[in-house]
């Protein structure tokens, strides 16, 4: 970039930088106000406090003292069974095989997140139809995943949609989608790609909206093209939006459920580690062991987040 | 308060709580038959998983039979799609309807703490089917209106157009026969409904049709059941040579149940592994793609002990009465008079639960071919699904026979062998850990 521009920048970045002289401290209030002023924040606070006490803490923590128990899900008597869930969760490596079920779903949301961010830097720009195209590619992320799951059983089967549409361009492979581990998992990947891409999109968007327009005209007069553009304007301002994708696809796929569960029921080798506690919970009725492997996935998804945090610091970036 | 204890002391107050899942269990009930049917009143609430029934107002018909005997009861039902899992967490409460289904969760020693008992084993087996089913301590628990036969329901047409006017007599010929099906015919000689899962499940019933044994259940529980000879490897390894053989559906992984009751009908898929309580929903869709409802015949598993042909009749649901149920009398009243006098397995072209009832007309071929009718001792039913969830092997669960499909039609490596060697192994090892041993 050229002098122009970095001069612009940090005159503006010195303009920002001076903050309003410090508010004169206020003169003592008397007692019964100074609590009601304490208590005002928290009167607030209540209602939503409540629903996230009752509907997210509670269950977890009902789920972390099942993980400690015997407990078959329904009988009224339950045993505490000490760290004997976790022992034989660690002791039972072909419980974690699944995880390799994840590596597809990986692979998948890399492809997701780059085609969502060439889809967001296209529209962003002045397109024809942009409106009606955004639309387009968020539209499935609105669509119920139970849905979406048996509008695809349709598409993959022996003469669906897919067939139907590739024998019009005269390719008949004749070929079970969900046939074989592999192909099935590739499929339900890219359903799941399909679902999710509309969310990553979105989020791009917005991110690389709230980049002033200034700045593309600055570029723009300083002979950028479309990809230096992307490249010194659009990556470094959307970059905290960008990491917090990569955080949601890597959880996402250690935790994939909906898609597989209703296609296939984890059956030929798309068995994921949630559809398997699903299955110790409600088909072995062992809801001490699935409590334990829930907790177990939460720990990994948290320690995969820490390390990546680790690995890419969310430095704050100021482009202007 | 400081900011790091309020969280704590919260997080400690709800672990605190969370403990406290196990309610004051009751000591059990009886649910005693009204002498007065006029005295009998109140508003009683039927789960049921017969949600097409409830739609179409057929539940609502036995209802009002029932209240012409009844006047003072008045009978609700609430139907459940997916029954299993519902019920399981209201019988957390004790709000779980006045009768009910005994769901497979619940364990069987577990029975007087949520049914009031409808009687003992002694008085209840002079009159009814099934009652070893739901036996815990001499007393009777449920009473399931049905029972069922498992079998394999097939076109008549396809399979005299294929050459075939006798019921294979072993596994082998079954295969010659749904071979030459295969040929002679457009059919898919056998549909697996791989997808919808369940059905799959079916092909536990074998379990007692092989080696037409009364004790199969109790062999279950205390010898491997994929030994060479013993029931379920018979029944899986046919499975398994069916689609190994290429006799099944081409993709099974998007198999649909729906639509293959009519295609049935039709002729466009020659077999399926169901059992009676399949035969009245395939003569409906007969029926609805207007093709002769007598094209589809029923035939059992093919193997045979001196002779003869062996069925199973086994238990449904068993209906049972709430042990909170505040009408405990009325609701015993509906079950009696469910499985005696509503007509309901005559309805459903099912075997009655009544031991002095005829057979019903579909099963005449079973009469005149002199299958001999069995029913399995089920007095080691609680230990084998004990087992049965320790092994996590799940013989009432798609999942290992989705792995055989799997593993016959070349999607998942191994051989058959190794396959039933290893489930053999793990129930093995959970009979030790349980000690049935």
């Amino acid at each position: 970039m050229t002098d122009t521009t970095e001069a612009a920048m940090t005159g503006r970045a010195a303009a920002r930088g001076k903050e309003p002289p410090p508010a004169p401290a206020p003169p003592q209030a008397p007692r019964g106000a100074r609590l009601r002023r304490g208590a005002t924040p928290w009167l607030f606070l209540i209602a939503p406090l409540a629903l996230l006490l009752t509907f997210t803490y509670a269950p977890i923590a009902n789920m972390v003292a099942y993980s400690f128990t015997d407990w078959d899900g329904v009988s009224p008597e339950l045993h505490y069974t000490g760290a004997g869930n976790y022992t034989e969760l660690l002791t039972r490596p072909e419980l974690f095989e699944v995880f390799f079920v994840s590596g597809y779903y990986l692979a998948a949301s890399a492809v997701q997140i780059v085609a969502a961010l060439y889809f967001a830097t296209i529209l962003s720009f002045d397109v024809r139809f942009r409106n009606f195209f955004k639309g387009v590619l968020f539209f499935p992320y609105l669509i119920n995943g139970v849905a979406i799951g048996f509008v695809f059983l349709y598409f993959f089967q022996d003469g669906g949609t897919l067939d139907s549409v590739l024998s019009v361009f005269g390719v008949h492979t004749d070929h079970a989608w969900l046939g074989t581990p592999t192909s099935a998992n590739i499929s339900l990947a890219g359903v799941s790609v399909w679902r999710y891409m509309g969310l990553n999109f979105v989020l791009f968007l917005g991110a690389i909206q709230s980049i002033p327009g200034e700045l593309y005209e600055a570029a723009e007069l300083d002979g950028a093209n479309r990809w230096h553009q992307f490249r010194y304007i659009i990556a470094p301002g959307i970059k905290p939006v960008l990491s917090l994708s990569v955080i949601l696809s890597i959880s996402g796929s250690l935790s994939v459920f909906e898609i597989p569960y209703i296609m296939t029921g984890g059956a030929t080798g798309t068995e994921t580690f949630v559809i398997q506690t699903v299955k110790l919970a409600f088909q072995f009725n062992k809801t001490g062991l699935a409590s334990a492997a829930a907790v177990v996935l939460l720990l990994i998804v948290l320690a995969v987040t820490w390390v990546q945090r680790r690995l890419v610091p969310d430095d704050r970036v100021d482009l202007v | 308060m400081n900011r790091r204890t309020l969280p704590a002391l919260l997080t400690a107050g709800l672990l605190l709580s969370a403990c406290t899942g196990t309610g004051g269990a009751s000591k059990g009930a009886d649910a005693k038959a009204p002498d007065d049917p006029s005295k009998v009143s109140g508003t009683i609430k039927v789960l049921t998983v017969r949600t097409d029934l409830v739609q179409d107002g057929t539940l609502k018909k036995y209802a009002d039979a029932f209240r012409e005997t009844y006047p003072n009861v008045k009978v609700e039902f609430e139907g459940l799609t997916n029954y299993e899992a519902e019920v399981k967490i209201r019988m957390n409460t004790e709000n779980y309807g006045d009768v009910l289904l005994i769901p497979a969760v619940i364990k069987k020693s577990d029975y007087p703490k949520f049914f009031a008992s409808l009687g003992t084993q002694a008085e209840r087996a002079a009159k009814y089917r099934f009652t070893d089913f739901t036996t815990v301590g001499g007393k009777v628990y449920g009473q399931s209106p049905v029972g069922v036969t498992p079998g394999f329901l097939y076109n008549k047409r396809i399979w005299q157009e294929a050459g075939i006017t006798d019921w294979p007599t072993t596994p082998a010929e079954f295969i010659t026969a749904l071979k030459a099906i295969k040929s002679k015919t457009d059919a898919d000689p056998y549909y697996t409904n791989f997808a919808a899962q369940w059905p799959l499940t079916s092909w536990t019933y074998v379990n007692g049709s092989v080696g037409c044994d009364t004790g199969a259940t109790t062999k279950l529980v205390e010898s491997d059941p994929w030994a060479k000879g013993a029931d379920l490897r018979v029944g899986d390894t046919l499975l398994y040579d069916i689609v190994h053989d290429g006799l099944a559906e081409k993709d099974p992984t998007t198999t649909n149940w729906e639509a293959s009751k009519p295609r049935l009908a039709k002729g466009q898929i020659a077999t399926q592994w169901l059992g009676t309580w399949a035969i009245v929903q395939f003569q409906d869709a007969a029926k609805k793609a207007g093709v002769d409802p007598a094209d589809i015949g029923f035939m059992p598993f093919p193997a045979q002990v001196d002779g003869k042909f062996c069925a199973v009749v086994g238990p449904d649901y068993n209906q049972a009465v709430n042990v909170h149920s505040e009408h405990k009398e009325a609701a015993r009243a509906w079950i009696d008079w469910f499985t005696d006098k509503s007509g309901y397995a005559d309805d459903n072209l099912a075997i009655s639960p009544l031991k002095n009832a005829p057979l019903p007309a579909v099963l005449q071929p079973y009469e005149e071919a002199g299958v001999k009718f069995i029913e399995v001792d089920d007095s080691a039913g609680a230990q084998l699904k004990l087992v049965d969830t320790e092994s996590e092997v799940g013989i009432y669960a798609p999942d290992y026979r989705q792995d055989l499909v799997d593993l016959a039609r070349g999607a998942r490596k191994g051989s058959l062998d190794d396959f039933l060697g290893d489930l053999g192994k793990r129930w093995t090892e959970a009979q030790q850990s349980v000690g049935t041993r």
